[in-house]
């Protein structure tokens, strides 16, 4: 089902003081059918108002939302079709894990209610689905937290809805149940080919298992696209200082006669009006070279695990931390006087406007 | 056993124990051993005999039995009124959006007030007196139903205005614990449920009620424990000379036969108090049983 939101807007008024939080603001976008989707935002941006939207919980203050062609905007949660995966699973503590996944079955009323032999069969092909089939007459509390949030995901897709909406669902995690659930969420997405939109505050995640991503901030879309692209071609330097472990190194910068410039030393070029600008440069565009223009003062080697990263000084960088580089294993450092050089990936350095932030 | 830091554990246990100790198990095992004394005295500190004559005694007094009587029907009908109306105020406090903390306070003022004063202004409103028939009456009266004496015209009538002002007088505390338990329920479950089209029916049924089953159990106990003990509520209503009334309860005729007009028998009041102890004693057995099956911990 292909999911279109028609500037869709969300506010709250609010709950201290006077004023109104634009948590959603003027969504106008479609999110394409049978697609992995990462909602993606600092914490607070709306994302979570966003899935609630989409599956009904909270009603719009403008606009429309469409499942196809169908106008879902004024429609309760239980008539969209949708199946939704909350946070802390929100799986029922009091009832086995059987009697979990068939709760939304035995709600159906009607032509559409089922035997009991096909509610069996649903609940056992779920089961199957998210491998927890073994576990069915245990309580909630006797699974781990990996196992639970399967439960929670069979008990979503029990019904076969249009479209999977998951918050958060990796946040509970520890690190190793994290990269495998994130693995099964995708496959499991793959298998059933249902839309699926999930909220996460955190880039890697979003960026190893989505078709597409949404980067949202203050309730505004930045950027939407595939994950390599997004991260190739940042709109903006809060996308790119967002997105990518290391975090970019953002740099005061400017450009003079079509020439970029990092303090005195020009490391690129840009078609554009002279003009200060930021400037963004990605870990791994960093090349050490002895006739590199791009100076900084070396500081020391990191190298953990396969990753070896060079940390030095620059005056003119603004980002957090120092400037961090991450270079082959074997490159050849070449620091003189304390000075070490550099040449830059002409595609992994970006240049944005000081007035507005965007990339130019 | 007693190692060093058990030591220290048990002397910081010894507060609690001595005050246990003189003022509940030592008592505890003396009534017991004037429950099976006949006609032991007080001043005297005498007895004729040791048997169980004192059981047969309690067992075959009508004011007993009448007190008996009352008692049970107390419990049956206030106990699962008020705990089913707390529930009903309190789902209904939880669906408020405004006003909200206005309606709790205003359903818990009840609890903070004086008990025998309660009574009192129950009585003005329900008592017949020379001047007037009472507020109750007045309004039956307008809807052209002759007036009734409930303090001390028919039984029924009396074990209503007993059994109205028990509920009322319970409802605060039981709905101050079933509200707070409603709003600990997790908001996610309400919205899973929402999502997958549950009824609200079901909603309560299958979720909103196993969710707060411990809250609503420990109410059931208590209910029975406090229902079983009522006294002071019978007095502030119908004067002291209950068993005149025909309204004692078990409290109370284990009082008189201490102090009141039959005073003066302590081992009939030890008896009718282990009859009560072991009933007190049964019922809760059987709720803890009837639980296990039921309440939903987390």
């Amino acid at each position: 089902m292909k999911i279109v939101l028609e500037h869709l807007t969300k506010q709250f008024i609010a709950r201290q003081g006077k004023g109104i939080v634009t948590a959603v603001d003027d969504f106008d976008f479609t999110i394409p059918d049978g697609k992995l989707i990462g909602l993606l935002g600092p914490s607070g941006c709306g994302k979570s108002t966003t899935l609630n939207l989409i599956c009904g919980l909270e009603v719009p203050t403008k606009g429309k939302i469409y499942f196809d062609d169908l106008d879902v905007t004024e429609l309760p949660p239980e008539a969209r079709g949708v199946g939704m995966v909350f946070q802390n699973y929100a799986l029922y503590p009091h009832l086995t894990v059987r009697q979990n996944i068939v709760f939304p079955l035995e709600n159906l009323k009607g032509d559409k209610r089922l035997s009991r032999e096909e509610m069996n069969e649903k609940v056992m092909e779920a089961a199957r689905l998210v491998q927890i089939d073994e576990l069915m007459d245990r309580k909630p509390n006797e699974l781990s937290g990996g196992q639970q949030q399967r439960v929670a995901i069979a008990r979503a897709l029990v019904k076969t809805p249009g479209v999977l909406l998951l918050d958060e669902p990796l946040s509970n995690l520890d690190a190793r149940l994290r990269l495998q659930t994130r693995e099964q969420i995708r496959r499991i997405q793959k298998e059933t080919g249902i839309t699926t939109i999930f909220v996460t505050h955190d880039q890697e995640e979003a960026m190893s298992i989505s078709d597409m991503i949404i980067v949202m901030k203050d309730g505004a879309l930045q950027q939407m696209g595939e994950p390599q692209k997004v991260y190739n071609d940042p709109v903006n330097l809060f996308v790119a200082k967002f997105l990518g472990t290391p975090a970019i190194n953002v740099f005061e910068g400017k450009i003079k006669d079509k020439g970029l410039y990092i303090g005195e030393d020009l490391i690129g070029e840009r078609d554009c009006d002279d003009q200060d600008v930021y400037v963004g440069i990605r870990p791994e565009a960093f090349i050490p070279d002895k006739k590199g223009s791009f100076r900084c003062r070396f500081d020391r080697v990191e190298t953990t695990g396969r990753d070896t990263s060079i940390v030095c000084h620059n005056e003119q960088c603004i980002s957090d931390e120092d400037v961090r580089a991450i270079v082959d294993a074997d490159a050849q450092l070449n620091n003189k006087d304390g000075i070490i050089r550099f040449s830059l990936k002409p595609h992994k350095t970006y240049a944005f406007s000081k007035k507005d932030e965007k990339a130019l | 056993m007693f190692n060093k830091n058990n030591l220290k554990g048990w002397i910081y246990l010894l507060p609690a124990l001595i005050f246990t100790g003189v003022f509940m198990v030592y008592p505890l095992f003396d009534v017991l051993v004037y429950s099976f004394e006949e006609g032991y005295n007080f001043a005297s500190q005498t007895y004729n005999g040791i048997g169980l004559f004192n059981y047969s005694y309690v067992l075959h007094d009508p004011y007993f039995l009448q007190a008996l009587k009352n008692t049970f029907i107390l419990v049956i009908i206030t106990v699962p009124f008020s705990t089913g109306i707390a529930l009903l105020i309190s789902l209904a406090l939880n669906s408020l959006k405004k006003f909200k903390d206005l309606f709790q306070t205003i359903f818990f003022l009840p609890y903070v007030t004086n008990t025998l004063a309660v009574g009192l202004v129950f009585m003005i409103l329900f008592k017949k007196t020379a001047y007037t028939d009472g507020l109750v009456n007045l309004l039956l009266n307008s809807m052209g139903i002759s007036s009734i004496d409930f303090i001390e015209g028919p039984y029924w009538a009396k074990m209503f205005v007993l059994c109205f002002y028990t509920i009322w007088i319970v409802l605060p505390f039981k709905i101050l614990i079933l509200t707070s338990a409603l709003a600990s329920v997790n908001q996610d479950y309400y919205n899973v449920a929402r999502v997958d089209g549950t009824s609200r029916w079901r909603i309560f049924y299958r979720i909103t009620l196993p969710m707060i089953s411990p809250s609503l159990f420990y109410l059931v106990i208590t209910g029975f424990i406090g229902a079983f003990k009522a006294y002071s509520d019978v007095v502030a209503l119908f004067g002291t000379d209950l068993n005149a009334a025909g309204m004692n309860t078990i409290v109370g005729y284990i009082y008189d036969m201490l102090y009141g007009n039959s005073g003066g028998y302590p081992s009939f009041a030890s008896a009718a108090a282990l009859i009560l102890f072991v009933i007190v004693l049964t019922i809760t057995v059987i709720n803890l049983l009837v639980s296990k099956e039921n309440v939903q911990y987390q």
